[in-house]
């Protein structure tokens, strides 16, 4: 993967603001800020951004490629959208720090750690596996992703949590063996691999 | 004879022994008093959730919602489509917003969905409406209020309205920083709305309480918080994730915080099932983790 | 006219009937205020009422009426009887929507309109109807200084209103900066790419309308006169001067560029590749549309940097402390020739707020579609760097030093208004020379940016050559109530004399200033008062031989309105008077007055009112409230029903600067036992309808206090307050707190003396 990165560093140099307005979901907008800082101020998670998204407008602008690419910033993104609703040169910026992040992951230069990232990995494998989600399947996956005995750890700190889940019949203990997706998975496994063959010709992302 | 018949899209968590099944019990009861016929799209698929963006990309979140939309298209034709879910609802909106105004973006979605002999027409046939939309304009307050039996006296409900229900798309007449709608409808079966809660559409981390639990559960707290400050016997939500995150972290929150929430958390569903003159069950109040005696007790009444 | 016969009509509407006694208060007018004719009317304006009034007038002989029923400022047309003197008694605005309807009240407001009675009938006696201005001018004709676009637009607007238009430009050409630009900021839909600066349309225009006259390379030597009358020498180069008559002058001298050579931080001097906005307009204009090249060797710009605020909004010593306005979006614009050139040029503009008021932020946008970056940051040095420049700026988001570099750097520098010789340094020395008390400014500003001191007008009156400034240089127009209304009558600013401004906005005030012109000159020839007294035909006039040629009234008229004579007595010009009465209030020896306003006219009803003695607990307290903000806010008060003490005995006056301090050393000398003044808001951004008027004011009472001290008198029973038209709610609430303070204080001790 990191072969892309290097290919997409060499055909736009450093018009980093290119790079992202041809690649990144939404990305044309990103010239379009006024620089008021009204999502920053905005968002939920906005003191556990390093770059709250005007900064990162603003670092796209300057060329800033590796520190927007690489930051945490944009996995705080909790998608409540307040920065949309509030923008007032009305930019997507939620789905803009959506298109970075996943245009990170995809040149696999997104930081390795971080959870958000490693939770929806998770997330899109299990339902694209059958096409539903199946609830218990991902708890476990996320807190086995540490190791066993992290996952051991983390699933006995919610227990109370999931046994009160089952008592009430909104979590079903036995998923994983009978959960049922759509009716024809490897049907939708075509789809979507045909989809992501699509998006990279276009991105330019030889997978 | 149904009154009203709609394409219905219940999403994951509404599912047998899924997170969110309680509230599609409360819908189904609900429902059936409004005269509301939901016609399930066969064979729906996951929506992507809030998530899905950062492995899914571009294209085959689309596909996934693509995929729904032309099931419904298919078969519950000229059929609005229905999502009680917000994550759903939002989903199959914005994918149909954003095929409908890029061309190279609905071209490749149809190449796509053609390997599995659907398409895809759009062209606003089918408008994707969020259940409490089709409960104020087509069913309207008067119309809210018409099967009730039971008012819901006495009760004060802190309005959760939260994030996904009301942003980016919202509700049409309602502002982005104070909906009034959900404590319209409180209003509308007798309970006690306080109209000023202020945590009304603050974030709740959302698919973040997963992965990055205390940052969420920090959210968690103010909401429940400014619903206690308020004098609140209960939260009530229209979105399955807003439930589940207040919900079902209070014991832990209480231990990191030195702090003895202890609040239910419901949905709209439950209040007009109750009020219509629903039992406990039908209302799905069994799936409710913190109990909400107050209402469970109007509906033994 | 004939014999003085007075009436007094007394009405009995609106409440007034119920709740005062009339029959006393027409007693009163009688006995008291020796009116001959005194009648009660249920409903004074109604036809019945009005008739009633213009049968006496007509058929009695009346010539001075005494309207008792609501205030001065309402029915207005009902009671406009202009052929007489009129005086109004405010029973209802007044007094009973201001006082409770209660038993215990009843007694005390009585009182009130028993006295309100005797101060209209007091007025009245002094009272003349004005006699029409003898000297008014008949020239309808207007001068416009400067043909850029103000200048140019002003003619053509009030050439085609039928005036007759002198326009003199100082250079050989029409078009002023318009004419050297490339293109303009656009000015309509859809505000996305410049436009034609559309000067030669405007040049055409001008040739073109027949009552436009032209002089080129031309100045203005000599100004005198007054609206309706003025006179002006209009000198060519060559040394030939031509005199002219106009009725009023518009000034539409605009602004000369910053000199950016007092930046070398940013460069400029080191590089012929840093040049100012201008220079880039003639780069633009030589690449007609193609790629523009660098002064340095002609190569193609491919990157260029704008640096905002060049010299502008910053303390630092020579530099313009204002914001020009116009630059963003001039910035913008010369962004644009760069991309629409040739879309791959980096075009970055490095800014700290980014102006673009109005549809400016449409074009904003549509810079940023075109790839144009905007930075924001603070520029800190330009250097020449290997054939380039860069510019070391601190990122104000990223709160990091950063660098740009660039073929080419625009410096976004400020407008200098072209506002001629600041008159007030001579005017201040003036009264440090002769040690005079005048109030002419007590602060003076310190100017650090130095500006040409060409005049412009050469006016030949008393207070100087050029029209007063405001802040920074610019022209004072008013800024807050009536733009383009300077200090001196009959003559109008527009453009950026009067304010840093763009094309578009110039053009708006140019065409204002039109108007307001034309409005000059017709009121002048009716020998009228223009503004803000419309229509008022009274004017000062002085007794001579009570005159000690002190010159404080031909010093401190706000509008340089009193030249002195050959025997340095103030010489009035009627014309140029905005009938204030400040001259009125500064006259030490009270030799000045209007026919229907006058020492006299106030303080006789000061002193009509009956005084209760000492042991009666009743205080009285004066209220001299200023007719244009402080007296409607009051009227306003009344109408909402806000109560208010009913001690106090209100009196209108045209200005606080009218206020002659004898009226508040009578009042406390005859037992007022406190004294407020309501005049609006003073200092750089006054309200003050007569400029200076309230600043004045505040100046003479604070000489007052030391009278206050001989008396023996505590300072606390004068007061001045800024009141402003919107303070409905505070207006009473400060009666009343005063009214309280009075009672801790205790009664004047010079009561019954």
């Amino acid at each position: 993967m990191s072969d892309v990165n290097t290919a997409m560093v060499q055909k736009y140099r450093n018009d980093f603001l290119k790079e992202v307005e041809e690649n990144v979901e939404e990305g044309h907008w990103v010239k379009m800020c006024m620089q008021c800082g009204v999502c920053s101020g905005s968002c939920p998670f906005g003191p556990h951004w390093d770059h709250p998204p005007q900064e990162i407008f603003m670092m796209i602008r300057a060329g800033k490629r590796d520190e927007v690419l690489t930051t945490e910033s944009m996995w705080m993104c909790t998608s409540c959208y307040n920065c949309i609703v509030r923008c007032p040169r009305e930019l997507p910026i939620t789905h803009i720090m959506h298109g970075l992040a996943n245009y990170a992951h995809r040149l696999g230069i997104a930081p390795k750690m971080n959870p958000t990232r490693r939770f929806a990995g998770i997330f899109w494998n299990n339902i694209a596996k059958t096409g539903r989600v199946n609830e218990l399947a991902l708890s476990l996956k996320l807190y086995f992703m540490d190791g066993f005995m992290s996952g051991i750890k983390k699933g006995l700190a919610m227990m109370s949590v999931g046994i009160g889940m089952i008592k009430t019949k909104r979590l079903n203990p036995f998923a994983l063996i009978s959960h049922k997706g759509v009716k024809n998975p490897k049907e939708l496994h075509v789809l979507l691999k045909k989809a992501r063959e699509i998006e990279d010709r276009r991105k330019g992302i030889a997978s | 004879m149904a009154k009203k018949e709609y394409s219905f899209y219940p999403g994951c968590s509404s599912e047998r022994k899924a997170s969110a099944s309680n509230y599609m019990v409360s819908v189904e009861a609900m429902c059936e008093k409004l005269d509301i016929k939901l016609n399930e799209i066969p064979d729906w698929n996951c929506c992507g959730a809030s998530i899905g963006y950062a492995e899914g990309g571009e294209l085959p979140r689309h596909v996934m919602n693509a995929r729904n939309i032309a099931l419904s298209e298919q078969n519950n034709p000229g059929q609005d489509i229905v999502a009680t879910c917000a994550a759903c609802w939002l989903g199959a909106k914005e994918t149909a917003d954003r095929l409908d105004a890029c061309e190279q973006l609905l071209a490749d979605t149809k190449e796509v969905l053609q390997q599995a002999g659907l398409d895809i027409h759009l062209k606003n046939e089918t408008p994707i409406r969020h259940m409490v939309e089709v409960l104020i304009e087509d069913i309207g307050y008067e119309g809210i209020k018409e099967p009730m039996v039971k008012p819901l006296e006495g009760i004060k409900f802190a309005g959760y309205v939260g994030c996904q229900t009301n942003r980016p798309f919202g509700v049409d007449g309602e502002s982005f920083e104070n909906p009034m709608y959900l404590d319209k409808m409180v209003e509308t079966v007798g309970g006690e709305a306080i109209t000023n809660y202020e945590k009304k559409v603050t974030c709740c981390g959302g698919a973040l309480a997963f992965s990055e639990p205390e940052k969420s559960q920090k959210q968690i707290k103010e909401i429940i918080e400014a619903a206690y400050d308020q004098g609140a016997d209960m939260i009530v939500t229209p979105c399955p994730v807003c439930q589940m995150n207040v919900e079902v972290y209070q014991d832990q929150i209480n231990k990191h915080y030195g702090t003895k929430f202890h609040i239910p958390v419901t949905y709209y569903s439950q209040l007009l099932t109750v009020a219509y003159g629903g039992s406990a069950k039908e209302a799905g109040l069994n799936g409710n983790i913190i109990r909400a005696k107050r209402l469970e007790d109007i509906a033994a009444k | 006219m004939s014999e003085k016969k007075t009436a007094v009509y007394v009405c009995r509407g609106c409440g007034i009937g119920n709740r005062l006694d009339t029959d006393q208060l027409a007693k009163i007018a009688e006995s008291e205020g020796k009116c001959s004719l005194v009648r009660q009317h249920d409903f004074l304006c109604n036809a019945d009422g009005v008739s009633t009034i213009r049968n006496d007038i007509d058929g009695e002989g009346v010539t001075h009426v005494v309207i008792a029923a609501c205030s001065r400022r309402a029915k207005t047309d009902a009671f406009g009887f202009d052929d007489v003197a009129l005086g109004r008694a405010n029973l209802r605005e007044g007094i009973i929507w201001v006082r409770p309807d209660t038993e215990e009240a009843r007694e005390t407001t009585q009182e009130m309109a028993d006295d309100f009675l005797r101060m209209a009938c007091a007025e009245i006696q002094y009272i003349k109807q004005p006699d029409t201005n003898q000297n008014a001018g008949t020239n309808k004709n207007i001068l416009v200084v400067g043909g850029g676009v103000s200048g140019m637009t002003a003619a053509i607007e009030a050439s085609k209103a039928g005036y007759g238009i002198l326009l003199v430009e100082k250079t050989g050409q029409l078009g002023g900066w318009a004419a050297k630009l490339h293109k303009r900021v656009p000015d309509r839909e859809p505000f996305a790419d410049p436009v034609d600066a559309g000067v030669s349309d405007l040049v055409k225009s001008v040739e073109y309308e027949k009552n436009i006259n032209v002089f080129l390379n031309s100045s203005i030597t000599r100004t005198s006169g007054a609206p309706g009358q003025f006179s002006v020498d209009i000198s060519a180069e060559s040394g030939e001067t031509v005199t002219e008559n106009v009725g009023s002058i518009i000034q539409a001298s605009g602004f000369s560029g910053y000199d950016a050579n007092q930046l070398p931080e940013l460069g400029y001097g080191k590089s012929p590749d840093v040049i100012d906005q201008a220079e880039l307009e003639q780069l633009a204009i030589q690449a007609a549309d193609g790629p523009i090249k660098r002064p340095s060797d002609g190569k193609e710009v491919e990157s260029v940097v704008f640096v905002q605020c060049a010299g502008q909004r910053s303390d630092e010593p020579g530099h313009l402390p204002y914001c020009s306005g116009h630059c963003c979006n001039t910035s913008i614009k010369q962004a644009m020739y760069f991309k629409d050139a040739n879309p791959n040029v980096d075009t970055v503009v490095i800014f700290d707020d980014l102006r673009t008021p109005g549809n400016g932020e449409d074009f904003y946008r549509s810079a940023q579609r075109k790839g144009v970056i905007f930075t924001k940051g603070k520029p800190q040095q330009v250097s020449p760097v290997d054939g380039q420049l860069e510019v070391k700026f601190h990122d104000m988001i990223l709160n990091d030093e950063a660098a740009a570099t660039a073929d080419l750097v625009v410096l976004a520098t400020g407008q200098i208004p072209n506002s001629g010789v600041d008159i007030e340094p001579a005017a201040m020395q003036e009264v440090e020379d002769g040690g005079g008390e005048s109030a002419a400014q007590a602060e003076t500003e310190t100017r650090e940016v130095q500006i040409p001191v060409e005049s412009i007008l050469n006016l030949t009156y008393r207070q100087g050559v050029d029209l007063p400034h405001l802040r920074h240089g610019f022209s004072d127009s008013h800024f807050i109530c009536f733009p383009y209304e300077t200090q001196r009558s009959g003559i109008y600013t527009c453009g950026p004399v009067r304010r840093p401004m763009d094309i578009a906005q110039t053009m708006e005030d140019a065409t204002g200033a039109a108007l307001k012109s034309i409005q000059a000159v017709e009121n002048a020839v009716l020998g009228r008062a223009a503004h803000p007294r419309s229509g008022d035909l009274s004017f000062p006039s002085f007794r001579r031989e009570g005159c000690t040629q002190c010159k404080r009234c031909t010093v401190e008229c706000p509008f340089g309105a009193i030249d002195e004579d050959e025997q340095r007595y103030p010489l009035f010009n009627e014309s140029r008077c905005r009938r204030c009465g400040t001259c009125m209030g500064a006259c030490p020896v009270r030799v000045i007055s209007f026919d229907n306003y006058s020492v006299d006219t106030v303080g006789q009803q000061i002193k009509s009112v009956n005084m209760p003695d000492e042991f009666d607990e009743k205080p009285r307290i004066l209220i001299l409230a200023c007719e244009n903000d402080a007296y409607p806010a009051l009227d306003m008060a009344a109408q909402q029903g806000l109560e208010y003490s009913a001690f106090v005995r209100i009196v209108p006056v045209r200005c606080l600067g009218s206020v002659n301090t004898i009226w508040v050393t009578d009042a406390l000398n005859s037992g007022y036992d406190g004294v407020m003044l309501m005049g609006c808001k003073k200092g750089d951004d006054y309200q003050c309808h007569f400029v200076k008027g309230s600043e004045l004011a505040h100046y003479r009472m604070s000489k007052i206090d030391d009278t206050l001290q001989q008396l023996q008198l505590e300072p606390e029973r004068v007061e001045i307050y800024e009141v402003e038209i919107t303070d409905i709610q505070r207006v009473p609430a400060l009666i009343n707190e005063y009214a309280a303070k009075i009672d801790e204080i205790g009664m004047n001790p010079f009561k019954g003396f």
